[in-house]
């Protein structure tokens, strides 16, 4: 039997109209697609792709399932292990992941892993039944974990199913963190991450909204009050260019033009209450994951030109082959090899133009990419109405200030060891507040390891007693 | 859900809630504030507490209606409830005991000077107050920063009670005759007051604390909205704040940076029938 050397393409919504509306751009697999991607799986013994997934789903096998047409099963599989399955199905890069590792690769294109895990969770919650997770008891403990993203859901999940009573703090009006505040709704519909919340509070978490820690509760007094914590508050610092001008208004950090768009809704101002306003030209600055949303979002905003403006190659940006694709094909313009110099306002102290120099890639630096060298008197200016600062972000040090004796890195990260554990016995942390910005699956692996850790710590703490 | 327990006109345009959150009021401290939002399509906005009770488990705050929230928020009756509130956020002030201080509070900006003021008297500090309002309809807290302050002056811009002017004509004129006495200003009041008041203040190389109310979302550093430039560098007034030195803030671009969404306030004001 030969086995197509591509992947099945997953239907989108064409780039003319998607820029209009904020919808999600793909419409997933259909089941009889799924089905004849799921037959490309060559049913490894060694199962190489698991070797690349951080929260241990037992791949080939929720891919026999879909090929038997099982996608409840597929479905049950996965969530043995992964609470979060329509979230990872979308915003996972699996390239690096699963499919990195899949042996098709050697004759062409992986298999669809990411495309057949939103399937099958798409599958599910369109049901019109959905099954209940079974009620259990949690009289194993009592764990507090801080922050509702990833990694906090995640490693609450987790602890719910082993037998924890768990409350999850997040200091937002909403749950979900960098999934609701941070991933624009044509990437992840909000509706997918409520209904993924739904699922872990169905599992028996009480997620409090409005409570931050180290201000309205400490981490000392959760310490007292649980037998374990778990810190999962993110990289929720944004960085700057430093540079001239970037106090000017129509200058926004990434995180605080996509938290007004997605979390508050700026998209449908006046109704409701945020405002946002971008002009007519938007310049993002950064090509990571967070850069290609800025610019596609102000895109859907009603920008006529959205640049990315990045002093390195498409070769070293950091974005998804996928997210530079569809930016791309939405007309995103890619300025490369040119590095801000200043902000230029006018009289109102608004933002009219970006000075930048051109660059070019001299010898690879510490990271092995070729460190961009500014070619001298080579400045130029664009006139922008926005500029979008997303060139990273770094831990929020909101927790780690707070907490006494608590070992922090150079970058305000809190150190743990490989499963979570901090300098402080019964703390635990995960995600991107310990190794900075990275992605979700990395952060979800992160609590799921802490979770067991979690379960380890309070077993023998209990022994002791 | 927090219930408004009870709620008072002040003057025609300023109101006050008490709102029922005991955990904030367990943890609330002088020179900090809340977020509120109040329903699902409004906006997060931060508001100084004015005053807290622990036992009653209650938050007070007090708000001129500006906007379009702060107007539907003067809009709620007692027994209604806001969909959000969250605190105590921000750094409190240092409250200890410097000697001779002068508090001096600009129209709302009297409400955050309340808890201050309380405290540092019980602290032990000779306090000397002055508080301005444009009219004496809009003049709050008067009887109960009163009670607190060992001077009390009072200045409107149309004369309507105490000295015709401002603020900083008194402070002017006690800094002239007793600078030596005097160990710490305290200002919270439109930018324009905070700025003259440290300008006058610097000259006397007296240590002067404004407190800052820029434009905030999460209120937890996470967005940079609220960016302040103190001493060139940038802070974030959520959490690096709200109380910076009067004499390194830079005033001009805070002006700058609240004047951000005035548009867009005034059409979220003219859409929801409300007068900005």
């Amino acid at each position: 039997m030969s086995v197509s050397k591509t992947k099945h393409k997953m239907p989108e919504q064409d780039p003319k109209e998607r820029i209009k509306n904020f919808k999600e751009v793909p419409y997933g697999y259909s089941p009889e697609v799924a089905v004849e991607e799921a037959k490309r799986c060559l049913q490894c013994k060694d199962k190489p792709c698991m070797r690349g997934c951080p929260v241990e789903i037992d791949i080939p096998g929720f891919i026999k399932l879909i090929r038997q047409g099982e996608f409840e099963k597929a479905y049950e599989l996965i969530k043995e292990k992964n609470n979060l399955p329509a979230i990872s199905g979308r915003v996972c890069p699996y390239e690096n992941q699963c499919e990195g590792e899949c042996t098709l690769k050697k004759i062409g294109e992986p298999v669809g892993i990411g495309r057949l895990e939103r399937f099958v969770a798409d599958h599910h919650r369109n049901k019109d039944k959905k099954t209940k997770p079974k009620t259990m008891e949690h009289d194993k403990g009592r764990v507090a974990i801080v922050g509702s993203g990833p990694a906090g859901l995640t490693c609450a999940g987790d602890l719910a199913r082993m037998g924890y009573n768990v409350t999850v703090f997040e200091a937002l009006h909403e749950p979900g963190g960098v999934l609701m505040y941070g991933i624009p709704e044509f990437r992840l519909p909000k509706e997918i991450v409520r209904s993924e919340v739904e699922y872990i509070r169905n599992l028996g978490v009480d997620i409090k909204c409005d409570v931050v820690v180290g201000k309205t509760i400490t981490v000392d007094e959760l310490l007292n009050e649980y037998d374990a914590v778990f810190i999962g508050t993110g990289a929720g610092l944004p960085n700057w260019l430093d540079i001239p001008g970037e106090n000017l208004d129509g200058v926004y950090s990434a995180n605080e033009f996509l938290t007004r768009v997605n979390l508050m809704k700026a998209y449908n101002f006046p109704d409701y209450d945020t405002p946002i306003k971008i002009g007519e030209i938007v310049a993002t600055f950064g090509a990571g994951n967070v850069a290609m949303d800025c610019a596609r979002t102000a895109l859907r905003l009603g920008a006529k030109k959205s640049y990315i403006i990045y002093r390195r190659t498409e070769a070293e940006m950091p974005a998804r082959a996928e997210e530079i694709h569809h930016a791309k094909e939405e007309g995103v313009i890619f300025k490369l090899l040119a590095n801000p110099v200043r902000f230029i306002g006018d009289d109102q102290g608004h933002i009219k133009e970006v000075e930048y120099i051109k660059m070019k890639l001299g010898e690879p630096d510490e990271s092995g990419r070729r460190r961009p060298v500014p070619i001298p008197g080579s400045e130029e200016r664009i006139r922008i109405d926005t500029a979008l600062i997303a060139i990273g972000q770094s831990p929020n040090p909101l927790i780690p200030k707070t907490v006494k004796g608590l070992k922090t890195g150079k970058h305000g990260n809190i150190i743990t060891d490989e499963d979570g554990r901090t300098s402080i016995p019964g703390l635990f942390a995960g995600g991107d507040i310990a190794t900075g910005a990275a992605t979700v699956i990395l952060a979800m692996g992160a609590g799921k390891r802490a979770a067991r850790a979690i379960d380890a710590y309070i077993k023998s703490k209990k022994l002791k007693k | 859900m927090y219930r408004i327990v009870e709620k008072k006109t002040l003057s025609e345009s300023v109101k006050l809630m008490k709102i029922h959150a005991p955990l904030i009021a367990s943890k609330a401290q002088p020179g900090q504030f809340i977020i509120l939002r109040i329903d699902e399509k409004g906006e997060r906005i931060p508001l100084t507490i004015a005053d807290y009770d622990k036992r009653e488990g209650t938050v007070t705050i007090i708000f001129l209606e500006v906007g379009k929230t702060t107007k539907q928020l003067g809009g709620l009756k007692e027994g209604d409830s806001l969909l959000n509130f969250v605190g105590p956020l921000g750094v409190p002030s240092e409250i200890k005991k410097y000697g001779n201080v002068i508090c001096i509070g600009g129209g709302v900006g009297i409400a955050p000077l309340y808890p201050i003021v309380k405290a540092l008297k019980k602290e032990g500090n000779y306090v000397i107050t002055i508080l301005g309002a444009k009219t004496e309809k809009l003049l709050i807290l008067e009887k109960e920063i009163g009670e607190y302050s060992d001077e009390l002056y009072i200045t409107t811009d149309d004369g309507s009670k105490g000295h015709k002017g401002f603020v900083t004509d008194i402070l002017k004129e006690l800094l002239e005759k007793r600078n030596k006495e005097i160990n710490m200003v305290m200002a919270i009041g439109p930018i324009i007051m905070m700025k003259k008041t440290s300008d006058l203040t610097r000259g006397y190389n007296i240590k002067t604390l404004v407190s800052l109310n820029p434009i905030m979302i999460d209120g937890t550093g996470m967005c940079g909205g609220c960016r302040v430039v103190v001493d060139n560098e940038v802070k974030f007034a959520c959490v690096d704040g709200p109380e910076f030195d009067g004499h390194k803030v830079d005033y001009e671009n805070l002006m700058l940076r609240n004047r951000r969404f005035i548009h867009e306030e005034e059409e979220a004001c003219r859409l929801k029938g409300v007068t900005p």
